[in-house]
């Protein structure tokens, strides 16, 4: 049975559902149980399950992240949120010297089964120190696995895996998707780490995407259809590991590509993904493959500033018009947006 | 008190100006903030003027002063300009920040406002850093690091002041403790009954607290320790407490949620620092009703012109959007 529930509702499911099933998990971080709940994905954990396992933090990411470490090694699983990815950064200590490299620095004895939810974004003046899409950094760490769901579904089934991972999971929400509404299935639903899913079928190209970006691509995949071009579209969800057979499979058959990624261009996971199909499908390219990301620069706050910054739908057209050829009429996606381009939706009101 | 002010008349009268300039600051931004022409998060420091104030009067203007993402009242109070301040906020070019850094991260280096970033603790050591450099250099500045009581959870907090202490740096923490942290109150953070000041005496600086909505309070208490830290005496520690009225981030108020009594709000909003520190004055005789309508008049006309310098200043070109990544 799948009934429609948004993003946020199918986190705070996994959540409940874990902490039903497994006495064990534990959830904390700042602002869990406050009014607004993170965004509403832990709203009513406390009053479920008591404040021993749902509490508030003291503003001291390093420490809680050791402290997450040490649990982990007694049989708890702690999921701890991060209300931004760049909050998070103070733990980089903790995260990777200690809790990647645990487990091989010990000869396997041990495991770190934590998760750990980064909310990262976009928009609404959130500028540099609010706005960092770094998963890169954490996929290149050895020992850490990094998921970014883009799909209400997704967000249930690859936390419900996370939390239940033997490992270190780095849990990667995009703010843009929290109100995304979609199926999700009741009940004990998992999405295996590493397995990204096919979200369109065409044939011209292949677009390997991620997190709030995929939302874009489907955009952009609709107006190319209408110009006869038909995409592939690979929604990564996991980022280390990278189901690249699916990725290579794709690329095989449509002969080129496009990555696209939330974060700077340079050494992003779109890179990642160029590299490895260049190495890989070279000989099946038909043009040189291409990616999508953001500027090398902070993320500035001016509104005049980002609109030029952040990347869409459009970007995503143009781009692959000019890889099949073809000069597409973009105007027809700025008529349809109804509200201003630092926001998710005429909903938001800001100013969080 | 009443010595005080018969003996430093202008500095009362600077104090209340002052507190009254950020106070109508604030609430015209909040007034105008759902006009959504301003698009960064925002967060005000309504009722929590006198210790910006304070300080920022106290304060040389050549002393260094770095602050946290709750910075407007701070950056006023040093000295810093009003009109760059709001074009800031309206992302424009003109903005302290040419509009790349919005509302949590302003500078206005021709006061010595090095900056203000939204990190929880991310500015503590830079200010230590700047302490060490006027050690460096020879000279009698003081460095200022302003923070709020979540910051003193953070490690770096622990390590900074264990740094400016046994290097002896002329460094002056300001803790504005507000009793939240989002809508996290003290009691969820921090062990009941620890006075967040002599936790840091224990660590080897020399503290004290004060009430924070007491400018004059704040004032004196501060302006006594300066020189000493001018002269070698190394770093010095405040706790003040006051508190927020508004939202955490943003124009509203946010009692509605829960988090906070209606009644503790009230109760606070009873001890207003600018309301107090005006009816003093008043009683005081240093000053009169019709020269309290004078200030709000020219205090109101200095922010229509701010606000209306930002509106109209232009945004930055967006070739900008890659500008500045390096120092050439
Ligand atoms: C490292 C880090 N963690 C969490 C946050 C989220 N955050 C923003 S403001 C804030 C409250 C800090 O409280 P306090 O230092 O007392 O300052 P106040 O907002 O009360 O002025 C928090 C937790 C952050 N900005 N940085």
């Amino acid at each position: 049975m799948t009934r429609k529930i948004t993003y946020a509702q199918a986190i705070n499911e996994a959540m409940v559902q874990a902490m039903e099933m497994d006495k064990s998990v534990i959830c904390y971080g700042l602002g869990v149980d406050d009014p607004k709940g993170v965004f509403g994905t832990t709203l009513g954990l406390k009053e479920k399950f008591g404040s021993e396992r749902v509490f508030d933090m003291p503003t001291s990411e390093n420490a809680m992240t050791g402290v997450a470490i040490g649990a982990s090694m007694n049989g708890i699983r702690p999921v701890m949120t991060h209300q931004r990815l760049d909050f998070f950064l103070l733990a980089m200590d903790q995260l990777v010297n200690n809790a990647a490299k645990w487990h091989y620095m010990f000869g396997g004895q041990t495991s770190v089964p934590i998760t750990i939810r980064l909310l990262l974004g976009r928009g609404w003046g959130q500028g540099p120190t609010h706005s960092q899409n770094l998963q890169a950094w954490f996929a290149h760490i050895p020992g850490l696995k990094v998921v970014m769901p883009t799909t209400a579904a997704d967000a249930k089934g690859l936390l419900l895996s996370s939390i239940f991972d033997n490992n270190p999971v780095i849990f990667i929400e995009h703010r843009w998707l929290h109100n995304l509404e979609g199926e999700v299935p009741e009940g004990d639903y998992r999405v295996p780490i590493g397995k990204a899913q096919k979200l369109r079928t065409g044939d011209d190209i292949t677009i390997v995407s991620l997190s709030y970006m995929t939302i874009e691509a489907l955009h952009a995949i609709e107006i190319l259809g209408r110009n006869g071009i038909s995409c592939d579209l690979i929604d990564l969800r996991s980022v280390n590991p990278i189901d690249w057979e699916m990725i290579y499979g794709s690329v095989r058959k449509t002969k080129k590509l496009l990555a696209l990624d939330t974060a700077a261009e340079s050494f992003s996971v779109a890179s990642e993904v160029v590299a490895r199909v260049s190495m890989e499908c070279f000989n099946d390219l038909k043009c040189a493959p291409k990616r999508i990301a953001l500027p090398d620069c902070p993320t500035p706050t001016s509104p005049a500033l980002t609109k030029v910054f952040d990347k869409g739908a459009v970007d995503i057209v143009n781009m692959a018009g000019k890889m099949t050829g073809k000069n597409i009429d973009t105007g027809e996606i700025s008529k349809h947006k109804t509200y201003p381009h630092d926001v998710p939706g005429d909903w938001f009101k800001g100013p969080f | 008190m009443k010595e005080f002010i018969s003996k430093n008349k202008t500095v009362a009268i600077e104090l209340l100006y002052k507190m009254k300039n950020i106070r109508l600051v604030e609430e015209t931004i909040a007034r105008r903030y759902s006009e959504w022409k301003m698009r960064c998060p925002t967060h005000l420091c309504t009722g929590q003027e006198s210790v910006a104030v304070a300080v920022g009067t106290a304060l040389r203007k050549d002393d260094f002063v770095i602050s946290t993402h709750r910075a407007h009242g701070h950056y006023l109070g040093k000295g810093g300009s009003l009109k760059r301040m709001i074009a800031e906020i309206y992302g424009k070019s003109t903005g302290c920040s040419k509009g790349k850094g919005g509302s949590m991260h302003l500078i206005d280096k021709s006061v010595n406002f090095m900056g203000s970033t939204a990190i929880v603790g991310g500015t503590i050591p830079v200010g230590v850093g700047l302490g060490l450099s006027i050690t460096l250099k020879k000279t009698d500045q003081i460095s200022c690091v302003f923070f709020g009581d979540g910051s003193i959870e953070e490690g770096v907090f622990y390590e900074s002041v264990n740094f400016a202490v046994l290097k002896k740096l002329p460094v002056l923490f300001i803790c504005e403790n507000n009793f939240y942290s989002v809508y996290s109150p003290l009691k969820v953070r921090q062990p009941e009954g620890r006075k967040i000041y002599e936790m840091v005496a224990a660590m080897g600086c020399p503290s004290q607290c004060g009430n924070g909505n007491d400018v004059l309070e704040v004032y004196q208490k501060v302006n006594s320790v300066l020189e000493g830290i001018r002269q070698g005496n190394g770093p010095f520690f405040f706790e003040f407490d006051t508190y927020r009225w508004r939202e955490h981030c943003g124009h509203n108020f946010d009692n509605d949620l829960g988090y906070r009594t209606q009644e503790e709000y009230l109760s606070w909003k009873e001890k207003d620092p600018v309301c107090a520190w005006e009816t003093i004055l008043l009683e005081a005789g240093v000053i009169s009703t019709k020269d309290i309508e004078e200030m709000e008049n020219k205090i109101n006309k200095e922010i229509a012109n701010a606000f209306d310098f930002a509106e109209k200043s232009p945004f930055p070109d967006t070739k900008e959007v890659c500008t500045e990544i390096y120092s050439e």
